[in-house]
């Protein structure tokens, strides 16, 4: 399996070194739905030449980043190309064997319910074989490493990708079992943007599930597991906190990155829901909606992992979904991250109802984007409704994909249990009905 | 939500769907089509109107008295430009600054890529002469513009002249609020290009010009004037710009309103009004009106020197003076207080002209179709489209009625099938960008070994790589992966389907005319290829209807409805002077057409004609 991972991945780095040698990169890097204010590169530099002029980077407003990136490129500016290929190729790896390790958990498990005769009798054809199973840890870093949305989140230097590395060790270091770097890299990725915070649910869930800690609220060894995760994980986010303070000798960055992230001052038109409805709204309702979009991000984490406390890897997707859709300043390198998953997900393509659809959707939503970009800009003809139109159509897409395969999931599993082939009570065929 | 979760409802609405497929992509067909000749029916209209207040509301008075001195301006200005062959730079810069404007020049050049023969002209060099009113009302901020161009021979002298007695007598006012710009530019579009590039400090099509010594505020507006003879029979409006884009609706409003109240004979597209719209012959010559508006727009060229201000987010118009053997002739001073009506009212705005319609056509110049009742034309045939593929879906879903063998064959073919659809979509590209880069590279090689012009050689090129294409691409899959299986062609046909559906919706968007032409030939063919039709019959269908034929019966429909029909020889000449036009358009003025076609429609084609031939 070595071999073909290699081979896609001098492919993918062949392609974002063509492209960074194209003229098209001063085309991508402004593109809206590749980088936002907080992840410009653009915005970088200016940060790196404020920082060597001796003022702090976050003075004037155009810097959003947090002190531990632009100290990264403090040293790599000269090689930043190169960074952003790596770090693509790394989370590309770590979602690799991430699901490698996974598949066979999934496999493992299976197993033994089939030993135990758990399975009904007629749910044969939905066990997974090892033969279907193989190439998924290759698609999956194919499908991280060559989607179009990664490719254009790289080339044009969007720190997304760097985000999306730290987010990539975090999920590995999980499934590996690694407690420790586990929160290390939790807190990393929250230090970044702050809504990873809300995966921290399903790395304790897998953790537990890992080391046989039952999820019960009334045992001590679940609460002692808790405390050390959490000690272990703000912890460390109280280093780096306190690292980036030293580094810079000022809090400035605070209000700069989260205040930023999460009072969205910036209505810069991104793929995302706020910048529109900010934009057009009465002052002084403001605030209250800036809560209810917030709260509308971390909200999801309680139901979902009350539904899904036996599946944590499948909560996580769920959670990134839910991250790149209702963040504040999405962009399409987020997307990139938890599309990557879908081939884990392949067995459950049987279930799924609406994917034609979607996928159509969601296809000419992003051809529509630079040509009602291009009307509304350039041509003056159009306007920022037909562009909000599509983004908001768009978003309603990726509900529709994230909600499709949350549903397929949990009709699997409710056939494992009850049956392949439900009978009414009068003994008729029964179909399930979402209502 | 019930239709997208209830299994029982999705799958009888699926089994409508696939089952009555064929007549309903039919009637989709017809419905369009019908749909789009409605358009110009005048109970489906709606009136024009002025939506702008500051335009509307307000009473302008015109004055200009001096129309007989403005054409003596005129042919002084034509005994200079014999005298010097040329652009009377020295005479134009003297005479504006004689009238009080601030006089600037600009000096630029421009190889082309090859010769254009059409306009006879290779190695371009040239110099615009513009002068600035200030305003003395309010901040310079914001300007007007007036152009005429100085065209060769004898045509346009009365246009300069008109041009600098509106000018003189502007000078004289005191009401301005926006400075005027007043624009000569010599070689007309490359020149307007070089001065626009110039007042923007961009430079898009690799142009040499010297910057611009003098600048005004912003632009607001422009008006592009065409004038050859000393009194006209009417005025024509022309609206069509660079990549199909038209200014506001009201900026013709303003036209219409400003014809009526002078009492000027108005034209569109050079056809006058008629109030018989109930007659057959008034609702022909509506759609006459219109179908010339959408070829012109699907053209995607500027139609007149205004075209290429619409690119800066600028509103522009050309009016033409036309002198035909009409009775009731308008003359110079009339003119003049029209244009100064319309600056007059155009200085009144207080924001940028975005109160009416961008998207729109005219069936009259009182009467327009906005986007909201065209766009279900197009949609219409769109939907085929989409009907097509959800039908291609649901048999690639369903999996073949054997059990045991089936879940074998499936599963192998699924492996090459990727394969089996990425070389046809790889390969078809590649044969798009060869059209769109081989024939400007190779004219000097083929010039060199045929006995042609650099021009013909250009189009040439072009007709043979096309041509080439059709041979090249039917056979790469089998060099590849031995025998094509049924699977294969529906997923190739699934993605090319959806790849055209996108392709043309998004070309609607910006190009509406240029998008229904290319949807009214692409989508019959997308619609019933397979491997399985008669192989001669379809394959002639789908030459007929492949992008190069759409444009030939353009060529040949256009002239028809210009009433100047040509015969098959002059229609062909006139066809490859059509194709340099285009690809002389995209070096000259970035116009998208030429690489539109030739890197997206044409591959998108290819894809169908590969799977016909699918084996």
């Amino acid at each position: 399996m070595a071999a073909p991972l290699t081979l896609l991945l001098i492919v993918a780095v062949t392609i974002r070194a063509a492209l960074y040698r194209s003229s098209l990169v001063d085309l991508i890097s402004e593109r809206v739905e590749v980088v936002s204010p907080l992840t410009a590169w653009k915005r970088v530099i200016e940060g790196l030449a404020l920082l060597d002029l001796g003022v702090s980077p976050y003075s004037g407003d155009v810097f959003h980043e947090t002190p531990l990136i632009i100290y990264l490129f403090h040293f790599l500016v000269d090689y930043a190309e190169i960074t952003f290929m790596l770090a693509d190729v790394i989370t590309a790896v770590a979602l690799y064997l991430a699901v490698k390790d996974y598949n066979k958990q999934v496999f493992r498990k299976q197993k033994f319910a089939l030993e135990a005769d758990r399975y009904p009798l007629d749910c044969l054809e939905l066990i997974r074989s090892p033969r279907e199973m193989y190439y998924i840890p290759l698609k999956v870093a194919m499908f991280y490493l060559l989607n179009p949305f990664t490719i254009l989140s790289c080339v044009a230097k969007s720190t997304c990708g760097l985000t999306n590395c730290v987010i990539g060790l975090f999920i590995l270091c999980t499934i590996k079992g690694n407690v420790l770097l586990s929160a290390i890299f939790l807190s990393l990725a929250t230090y970044q943007s702050i809504y990873p915070l809300t995966l921290c649910a399903p790395a304790l869930l897998y953790l537990m599930q890992r080391q046989y800690i039952p999820v019960n609220f009334r045992r001590v060894s679940f609460w002692w597991f808790i405390a050390q995760y959490a000690f272990m994980y703000l912890g460390s986010l109280f280093v780096i906190v306190c690292l980036s303070f030293f580094l810079l000798g000022s809090w400035d960055y605070l209000p700069s990155v989260y205040g930023f992230i999460l009072s969205v001052p910036d209505l810069t038109p991104n793929i995302g829901l706020f910048w529109y409805f900010f934009a057009e709204m009465f002052e002084h309702f403001r605030l209250f909606f800036l809560c209810v979009f917030q709260i509308n991000v971390f909200f999801y984490t309680i139901p979902l992992s009350i539904k899904l406390k036996e599946h944590p890897v499948f909560l996580i997707f769920m959670q990134l979904a839910v991250i790149s859709i209702f963040k504040s300043y999405p962009t399409v390198g987020d997307i990139a991250l938890y599309m990557a998953f879908l081939p884990v997900w392949s067995h459950l393509h049987r279930f799924l109802r609406n994917i034609f659809l979607v996928s159509c959707v969601l296809l000419a939503c992003s051809a529509l984007f630079p040509v009602l970009w291009h009307l509304w800009i350039y041509a003056g003809s159009a306007n920022s409704n037909f562009y909000y139109a599509i983004t908001l159509l768009f978003n309603v897409a990726q509900i529709l994909l994230v909600s499709d395969y949350f549903y397929a999931f949990l009709r699997r599993e409710h056939h494992l249990t009850y049956g392949l082939y439900l009978k009414r009570k009068d003994g008729s065929e029964a179909t399930l009905v979402l209502k | 939500m019930g239709l997208l979760s209830d299994p029982n409802r999705r799958r009888a609405l699926i089994s409508l769907l696939t089952r009555l497929n064929a007549p309903i992509c039919v009637v989709c067909y017809m419905a369009g089509v019908a749909w789009f000749m409605g358009l110009a029916f005048e109970p489906f209209t709606l009136r024009t109107y002025m939506s702008e207040n500051a335009m509307g509301s307000t009473m302008v008075e015109e004055r200009f008295p001096a129309g007989e001195r403005a054409l003596a301006t005129g042919r002084e200005f034509s005994a200079h430009k014999k005298k010097t062959g040329g652009m009377p730079v020295d005479w134009l810069v003297k005479t504006m600054k004689d009238r009080g404007l601030e006089v600037f020049t600009q000096s630029f050049s421009r190889t082309l890529p090859f010769p254009d023969e059409n306009k006879e002209r290779y190695m371009v060099k040239g110099t615009n002469v513009y002068g600035i009113l200030r305003a003395p009302r309010a901040p310079r901020t914001e300007a007007l513009v007036l152009s005429a161009p100085c065209t060769p021979g004898d045509n346009n002298n009365q246009a300069v002249g008109l041009l600098l007695g509106l000018a003189q007598y502007f000078r004289n006012q005191i009401y301005w609020a926006k400075d005027i710009i007043f624009l000569v530019n010599e070689h007309d579009l490359i020149g307007m290009q070089a001065w626009l590039e110039g007042y923007h400090h961009t430079n898009t099509t690799g142009m040499d010009w010297s910057p611009l010594q003098g600048r005004a505020g912003s632009i607001q507006a422009a008006l592009t004037l065409e004038l050859s003879s000393d009194v006209v029979t009417s005025l024509d409006l022309v609206l069509e710009g660079l990549n199909g884009q038209l200014p506001n609706l009201d900026l013709a409003n303003l036209f219409y309103a400003f014809c009526q109240k002078i009492g000027v004979l108005c034209t569109i597209q050079g056809k006058l009004q008629r109030n018989d719209w109930d007659s057959v012959s008034g609702y022909s010559h509506a759609v006459q009106t219109m179908m010339l508006m959408v070829m012109k727009q699907a053209s995607g060229r500027p139609w007149g020197d205004h075209g290429l201000f619409l690119r800066y987010h600028i509103e522009a118009a050309t009016v033409k003076g036309i002198n035909s053997f009409r009775q009731y002739k308008t003359d110079a001073t009339t003119i003049g207080r029209l244009l100064e009506g319309m600056y007059r009212k155009l200085n009144n705005l207080l924001e940028r002209l975005h109160q009416s319609y961008f998207f729109y056509l005219m069936p009259s110049l009182s009467h327009f179709v906005s986007i909201g009742y065209y766009m279900p034309a197009f949609g219409l045939l769109a939907v085929i489209l989409l009907l097509r593929a959800l039908d291609l879906w649901v048999q690639l879903s369903t999996p073949p009625p054997r059990t045991e063998d089936g879940i074998a064959e499936t599963e192998e073919v699924s492996s090459p099938s990727v394969l089996s659809v990425l070389t046809p979509l790889v390969i078809s590209h590649l044969t798009g960008a060869a059209l769109y880069t081989l024939p400007i590279h190779f004219q000097e090689m083929a010039v060199e070994h045929f006995p042609v012009s650099e021009t013909e050689a250009v189009v040439l090129t072009a007709i043979a790589v096309y041509t080439a294409g059709l041979a090249l691409p039917h056979n790469t899959h089998r060099l590849l992966s031995g025998e094509g299986t049924e699977q294969g062609w529906r997923v190739l046909k699934l993605v090319a389907v959806l790849y055209l559906a996108v392709l043309l919706g998004c070309t609607a968007l910006i190009n509406f005319s240029l998008g229904f032409i290319l949807a009214l030939n692409l989508v019959p063919v997308a619609a019933f290829i397979t491997p399985h039709v008669p192989k001669v019959l379809s394959a002639f269908i789908l030459v007929i209807l492949s992008p190069a034929f759409t444009l030939l019966f353009s060529v040949f429909f256009y002239q028809e409805l210009v009433e100047v029909p040509v015969s098959f020889q002059d229609g062909w000449m006139l066809y490859l002077s059509v194709i340099s036009q285009g690809i002389l358009d995209h070096s000259l003025y970035g116009s998208l057409v030429y690489p539109l076609i030739a890197l997206l429609v044409y591959p998108c084609w290819l894809l169908f004609w590969n799977i016909l031939f699918w084996k």
